[in-house]
């Protein structure tokens, strides 16, 4: 078994390599993953809005109360203007959430530990936000980066830092849920490791930090994801409401 | 001697977790560039499903629910609104129905009491007409009695004097010259005899 902390994140061929022209579209465990997270969300979701009881059951309820949360998530942070991208953003959120919980189970992949992963999540919500900016204000948009009561002399400074922060948005969005999944995946098996090299005589503090460890992976989990889907928006309000 | 054995096998593990980690290639497999391609694929390909079917299957069915439900609740509440409503409706027309009889007895009552009242006081009229009727008769046969009354006494005076006269002395008195005694006595104390 491997000892390693970093051998959880290692991406591996399950079954044939697969190459279109010269790109390699191997079917891979982190692609398994993404898989099993999909279909899960799609079975649970698909279950829970099946049957429309006036009294839901608990799968129902499960599901109306996940849309009434990213609902409200969405109408509290990017107004009515955002419902458009209600579907988007839900499906961005469960679809981060799930692969962050099927992480937390034992020997699985954690498809949002690749930087590749987030940041492909991230740039497409950039290039869409700013799509959606410029298609709805046109170069007005541009106002964005020039906040209203800044003194002329500190205007181009300003700026400059409006737009470095601006383009620092999908870095900074993908690092963020990569980095907090990687090294909390990295510190559990670093204490499992502990635990196993310290044996049955020194391993009870380690195991417990494990324990414990897990308990706030869990949270970071759910917490990484509301963040990630709650940042989507807050860049989509800047976009729909121009407020600069 | 745990103590002993306890810090042996301390030691013994750390040697044994520094050749573990010893072994480790280095790097992060994150920023190994050859499976990059084939995970974007894979995202897009996944995240592009799931896309598609929640936002064209699955979402709008929970949307409709949730619409669905508010709307039967809300329908629900509206009926009972209006159920109540016609029920206060109901319970007004029947107060008013009761006031209405009430008023209604009332006035029965009242008119009841006005009849009685009317034949009483008629029949109490034809009553005292008659007690009247009855009272002035007997007056005026009083009043004829006692009008007749001195002449009747003043005869049977003149009367019973003869008799008393004719058995005390044995002759026969003249009728006329008693009754004149007894007129004069008529005339002189009538008035206390009678009480005129």
């Amino acid at each position: 078994m491997a000892a390693n902390p970093m051998t959880q994140f290692e991406v591996y061929r399950i079954g044939p390599e697969i190459k279109v022209g010269a790109f390699d579209i191997s079917f891979t465990n982190a692609s398994l993953f993404m898989v099993i997270s999909s279909l899960a969300i799609l079975i649970i979701f698909n279950l829970g809005s099946k049957k429309n009881s006036i009294l839901p059951n608990k799968i129902q309820l499960l599901a109306e109360l996940s849309y009434s949360f990213v609902s409200k998530m969405i109408s509290d942070t990017a107004g009515s203007k955002a419902k458009p991208y209600f579907s988007f953003i839900f499906s961005l959120f469960m679809f981060v959430l799930f692969c962050n919980m099927f992480g937390m189970i034992p020997y699985t992949f954690t498809v949002t530990s690749h930087i590749i992963v987030t940041f492909i999540l991230a740039a497409f919500i950039f290039i869409g936000v700013t799509v959606i900016g410029f298609i709805k204000h046109g170069f007005g948009y541009l106002k964005l980066f020039v906040p209203s009561g800044v003194p002329i002399v500190l205007l181009p400074l300003i700026v400059v830092i409006e737009i470095i922060s601006y383009l620092s948005r999908p870095i900074s969005l993908s690092v963020r849920l990569f980095a907090n999944m990687m090294a909390g995946h990295t510190m559990m098996k670093v204490f499992g490791g502990f635990v196993v090299s310290l044996g049955i005589v020194g391993g009870w503090l380690p195991l417990s930090f494990s324990v414990a460890l897990t308990g706030l992976e869990i949270l970071v989990a759910f917490l990484q994801a509301y963040v990630f889907a709650i940042l989507t928006c807050i860049y989509l309000n800047d976009a729909l409401n121009l407020h600069h | 001697m745990f103590k002993k054995l306890f810090l042996y096998l301390l030691i013994a593990n750390f040697f044994f977790t520094n050749k573990i980690f010893a072994a480790e290639s280095g790097g992060m497999p994150q920023l190994d560039p050859e499976f990059w391609i084939s995970q974007i694929f894979w995202l897009v390909l996944t995240f592009g499903f799931l896309y598609i079917v929640l936002s064209k299957l699955i979402l709008p069915k929970i949307s409709a629910n949730l619409e669905l439900r508010k709307s039967q609740i809300q329908e629900n509440i509206e009926a009972a609104e209006k159920q109540r409503e016609g029920s206060e409706a109901k319970l007004k027309e029947f107060d008013g129905i009761i006031l209405k009889s009430k008023i209604e007895a009332k006035n029965i009552f009242k008119d009841a009491r006005e009849k009685v009242i009317k034949n009483i006081n008629s029949k109490k009229e034809i009553l005292d007409k008659q007690i009247d009727d009855e009272i002035k008769k007997a007056e005026v046969e009083i009043d004829t009695l006692r009008q007749s009354a001195p002449e009747k006494i003043n005869k049977i005076a003149v009367v019973t004097s003869t008799e008393i006269l004719k058995k005390l002395i044995g002759a026969e008195v003249n009728n006329s010259s008693i009754s004149a005694i007894v007129d004069d006595l008529v005339k002189k104390n009538g008035d206390k005899y009678y009480g005129h």
